[in-house]
Parts: structure tokens; sequence; C-alpha cells
């Protein structure tokens, strides 16, 4: 029974932890909480279902559907809701973080429009096959969820901090004006961010939807919010904060689940935020100074 | 900047005034209701509905306005009654509910209230309507206490209180069983209730009760509570959910390998269960004012025409709401004039009315006299439970 909690644990957080990287990504560049990413979560989920349930279509076929469409809303999210708000005279800081929530409100009740409000299932024969150890049931969703997730934090790492491209990016997330002084070319990467955080969370969609085998246009505004609460518990802006806070708060909420009362489910693991945080404020990995996230 | 601000207050002022002048307006309008009183013709009035048509539960409030839209046609070309309907969104909000019901309370043309689809909302919208003396009917509110709110109070839908144990007597009987565990939605009033009337069954019943689990809406990670479930081997499951998440439930506990019957209440019936969780849905328990492949025409030609408009099987929810538009034509033609006060009475006085669900009377509160029929899903549709 532990280590089946565990593993559903680490599954529930590998996906935590993929919502949260694309939080992180754009929180670090940007200094903005993206509202909207849920709801691209979600958009990607349900290309998932359309893509493999609808049209019958393989798998990878969903996955490149998937990141193609959340990537293509990444850029028009940052061309029509976020860049015509930066770097204008008299533009609140909140601004950009009002134009997400908005559009998180057009796509949720888009798909709503399209989809419908139910609950759609997943079909995937992929999604069945499982390995049975003694009485212990893994399915190989749930390692191929895992192991996504851990391939996608160390890529994102080395691409941060190996690359030109991720030289760049960490350039801007430092200072805007002085990276676009010193010849990076600033609004390009800042698109560049924005896309690979959208299609990090096409990608938890589809996970999500082979994992759980419920899709609704509701599921992104609770992935987002915990999504959230991750990347504060990690440290705003770092990458591997946000892959073991994921995990930490998915294990956090199974446990509880599993030896303790589950109505206290959503409680206990925000509870333990707080915790964290009193004991390090910047989060678990976040710089300890004033800047710390930027 | 100073500047600016000062524009601004300006234009807030501006807009203050505004406001100001069109609530004035909507006050000097004169309630134009006698039209729908004249005696000669056929009585016509307008209804209020009240539905959940925005957020995690629209799926609801959509089958339960087509019922009412499907029934309205219907009603109208038959010409006894002329209705109109002004449908209103409660977001399944208390709050936003119970403004939409002043909104329609305070139009003095509207004579009568459907709905709203929460028992939830019912437990604010009810007193209003009781206080204001316009009779409401909820079409989906099936938590106890509803109808004794006040003498204005209705339902049509069935309680969980009378489903429930109709369904797991049943379920018990046929599997010999003795060990339970219970799965509910905690943040919910219907399947909370469901879940009282569960548990006060199980234990008159003297069933032992493994474990007690919880869940809220729209959540889709179900494994742990599961996993938790399938190791204490119950003989039944009592999950009280509604479909969207209960279906799911189903999905993740049959891939895991329970393979136990699972006992549902009220909101659990629909076929959307099967569209959703497919073979995994084999093996659900419910009790049913409803049931769709009924053996009698009225049932079979409200299946088709539903059908044929919205291209779906029509659920509990699109049927009792249908009925409830029925029920409402009863009353107003009974009442033999659009007032608010004799249409309370008339409904009062209704008995044995024919509908898609049955047979239909309203007790001394206003509650539901019915008999539920047992359904399991068994290759891939729901049949007689025997």
């Amino acid at each position: 029974m532990l280590l089946e909690q565990l593993i559903n644990g680490l599954t529930l957080g590998s996906i935590y932890a993929i919502v949260a990287l694309g939080f992180t990504l754009v929180f670090g560049v940007l200094g903005i909480i993206n509202m909207a990413h849920g709801e691209i979560f979600m958009i990607g989920a349900f290309i998932g279902v359309l893509v493999t349930s609808v049209l019958g279509l393989p798998l990878w076929i969903a996955f490149i559907a998937a990141i193609a469409v959340t990537a293509l809303l990444g850029y028009m999210l940052e061309r029509i809701a976020l860049r015509p708000l930066r770097g204008k005279q008299g533009v609140s800081h909140l601004a950009p973080l009002i134009s997400t929530i908005g559009v998180s409100i057009l796509l949720e009740n888009l798909s709503h429009h399209i989809f419908g409000a139910g609950n759609h299932p997943f079909r995937n024969s992929f999604a069945e096959i499982q390995i049975q150890i003694g009485s212990i049931t893994i399915y190989i969703v749930q390692i191929l969820i895992f192991v996504i997730s851990i391939a996608l934090m160390l890529i994102l790492s080395y691409w941060l901090s190996k690359t030109k491209a991720g030289k760049a990016l960490r350039a801007t997330a430092e200072n805007l004006e002085t990276a676009s002084l010193l010849g990076v070319n600033t609004k390009r990467t800042i698109t560049t961010t924005v896309i690979i955080a959208s299609a990090l969370g096409g990608i938890a969609g589809i996970l999500v939807g082979m994992a759980f085998n419920s899709v609704n246009p509701q599921m992104g505004l609770s992935m987002g919010l915990k999504g959230l609460a991750i990347i504060i518990l990690g440290g705003m802006g770092n990458v591997k904060g946000a892959m073991a806070g994921g995990l930490l708060l998915g294990v956090a909420e199974t446990m509880i689940v599993a030896y303790g009362d589950s109505g206290y489910r959503d409680a206990v693991a925000f509870i333990t935020i707080i915790f964290v945080l009193l004991l390090r404020p910047q989060g678990l990995f976040g710089k300890n100074t004033s800047e710390a996230g930027r | 900047m100073r500047k600016i601000a000062k524009k601004s207050y300006l234009l807030i002022s501006v807009l203050m005034l505004i406001l100001l002048a069109a609530c004035s307006g909507n006050g000097t309008v004169p309630a134009s209701g006698d039209s729908s009183k004249n005696a000669g013709g056929p009585v016509s009035a307008k209804i209020g509905v009240i539905s959940y048509l925005s957020g995690p539960g629209a799926a609801y409030g959509e089958a339960i306005t087509n019922g009412f839209n499907l029934a309205l046609d219907e009603i109208n070309k038959k010409g006894d009654v002329k209705i109109e309907l002004v449908i209103e969104d409660s977001a399944g909000k208390q709050e936003q509910a119970l403004t939409v019901a002043q909104k329609l309370m305070s139009d003095d043309d509207i004579v009568g209230l459907l709905g709203p689809t929460l028992s939830t909302e019912m437990n604010v919208v009810g007193p209003e309507a009781d206080l204001n003396g316009i009779p409401i009917m909820g079409t989906s509110t099936t938590a106890a206490g509803i109808p004794q709110i006040g003498d204005y109070v209705f339902r049509n839908s069935l309680p969980e209180s009378l489903a429930i144990p109709a369904a797991l007597e049943k379920a018990v009987a046929a599997n010999d069983a003795k060990t339970v565990a219970i799965l509910y939605g905690n943040d919910d009033l219907f399947t909370k209730s469901g879940y009282d009337t569960m548990k006060k069954e199980a234990e008159n019943m003297g069933l032992d009760i493994l474990t007690i689990e919880t869940f809220q809406k729209g959540q889709s990670d179900y494994n742990a509570q599961l996993t938790k479930i399938k190791d204490l081997k119950p003989d039944l499951i009592l999950a009280s959910a509604l479909y969207n998440e209960g279906a799911v439930i189903m999905d993740q506990a049959r891939k895991m390998g329970i393979d136990v019957p699972f006992v549902g209440g009220n909101g659990f019936n629909s076929p959307q269960v099967i569209e959703i969780a497919g073979d995994a849905s084999e093996g659900l328990i419910v009790a049913t004012p409803w049931f769709g492949e009924k053996d009698e025409p009225k049932v079979q030609e409200f299946v088709k025409k539903y059908e044929e408009k919205y291209g779906a099987k029509p659920d509990q929810f699109a049927a009792q709401a249908y009925d409830a538009l029925y029920i409402m034509e009863e009353g107003l033609k009974n009442a033999g004039e659009a007032d608010r006060d004799a249409l309370r009475d008339a409904l009062a006085e209704i008995k044995d009315l024919d509908g898609v669900l049955g047979k239909f009377s309203f007790d001394k509160v206003g509650d539901v006299v019915m008999e539920p029929t047992v359904l399991i899903i068994k290759e891939g549709k729901f049949q007689l439970f025997e």
C-alpha cells in the first residue's frame, strides 16, 4: 500500500511539477504570474482527447498536436495580451496579470462552448498497460509521466545554463534594458519563453488526460492554483524548485489521503507550504536576496 | 497623474448619475400584468427559471433547460396555457442564485419559479420566494428538508432519502454484502446529504463501514482514495457523487482492479456515466425516478423528441425538468388565472399527474410521492435490477 500510494503521489507530483515549470519560466523572465497557464494546460488536454479519442490517431501525434497548439496559444498570448502592455508609460505592473486572467476566462469559456461542460474520456490503450509486482500495480503511464517530467527539468536546466539562447534568456531575466543594450534580442527571447512555457503546459495536459482519464474545461483553474503554490514553495523563477515543490506537494496530498482524512487533503498540503515558507521565506531553492526570483 | 485622477473622478460621478437615473426609470414603469388576467382566452403566464448554466456544473443546467424548452414548445403548441420562460444563470453560486431570483420575483408578470439547480442554492432562494409569496419548484434539488422551507416551496425531484435506501437494499441483498466503503463529495450539499442518507441506511442495515473518503468537485485524481479502499476489500462501494466525478471515479477504480459494485445516489444516474467511463461503468446500481428504456409510449416519445432536438439521450435532470413544466401547466390551468397565490394552491392539489417519470403527486409539504426504480449498468446500458 505504501509503495502504491507513493507511486500515486509521484505521478500527481510530476504533473504538478511540469505545470509549475511553465509558471516559473514566465515568472523568471517577465516577473509576472501567467494566470492563463492553467487554461493552456486544459486546452492541451482537450487536444489530446480530440486527436486520440475523436480522430483515433496514435498518441505521439496527440503529443505533437498538443505541443503545436499550445505553443501557438503561447505566441498569441504574448503578442496580444502581454506585448502591448510592456514598456508603455503609465501601465501598472499589475496590468499583465489582469490581462492573463482575461485570457484564462476567455479560454475556459471557449472550450466550454466548443466541447461542452462535462468530463471527456481519454480513450487510449496505452493507458491500460500495467505491470504487476506482487500486489502492487504500476502503470506504464505513471512511469512515463515521471520520466518525462524529470527529463523536461534536466533539458530545461541544461538549456538555461549552457546554451546561448538560455543565457540570453537569463540575461533578459536579470535586466531587460541592459540585455537589450548588449545585443540580446529581448523580444524574441520573451516570445520564446512564453511559447516554451505554454508547450510545457500542453504536455502536462496530455499526461493528465492519460493518467486520470478525465478532461473538462474547469480543470485548468485548480491546476493553475496548485502550480502557483508550488512555485512559491520552490522559489519563484527556479526550475529545480518547481520540480521539487511539485513532487513534494503531490506526495504530501496523496499521503494525507492514505493515512489521514481525505477531507483535509488541500488544507494539510497548503499548511505544509506555509510552514516551509515560515522557515525559508524565499522558498526551498530561492536565492536569499531581496531580488530573489527575478 | 493628478489630471488623470481628476478626470476619472469626473467620469465616475457621471457614470453614477446615469446609473441612478436608470434605477429610477426602472421603478416608474407600471407593472403590465393585466393583460394576462383576461378570463376568456387561455391563461398566459411568465415563469422564471434559475439554472446552473456556467461553471463546473453547467452540464446539469444545460440538460435542465433543454427539458424545459422541449416541454415549452409542446405546451404552447397545445395551447391550453401560454407560457413564457425567463431563464437566468445562477452559475451554481448561492449569492448569484439569490440575486437573479430577486430580479425574477420583482417582475410582477412572473407567477412562478423553476429551479435553482443545486440544493445549496435552493436553501437561500427558497425562503426568499416563500417570503415573497411566489411558488417555486425545484426540479433537481434532492437534499433533505427542501419542501419544508415553506408553503410556497415544492419539488418534483425524487429525494435521496427515498432513492438511496431503495438502491442499497437491493444491492445488499443481491451481493450478500456485509462491508462497505463510502466515498462522497464533501463540498456540495447534494452529495453530502446523499452521504448522510447512505451512512444512516448502512448503519440501520447493520453493515460494517470500513472507511469514509471524501473528494472535491472537479478533482481529477482519485487514486489515493481508491488505493486505500482497494486495500480494505469492501463488498460494496457507496459513492455519493454527481455523474461527472462519479464516472471518473469508477474508471480509475476499475483500472486499479476494484471490481465490486458501486451504489450511487441520484446525481450518479445518467447515461453520461456510460459515455465517460465506458466498460468501467458496469455494476453501478442506482435508484431513479427516470428510466429512459421504460416500455411506455409517453417515455419513448419524449426520448425520441429530445434526441432529435439536442442530439443526446435525456438524463434524469432533463426528464424532471420536462415534467416540472407540465406540472406548472396543470397548476396554471387549474388556477384559471396567472396569479401567484392561485398557482400555489393549484399546485398543492395536484394528484396522479401522468408524466414521463410516472404518476406524480405532491404530499402535504410539497414533496414528491412516487415509487423509485432500481437500475444497474450491465452490458453498456442501464437495465432493471432484479
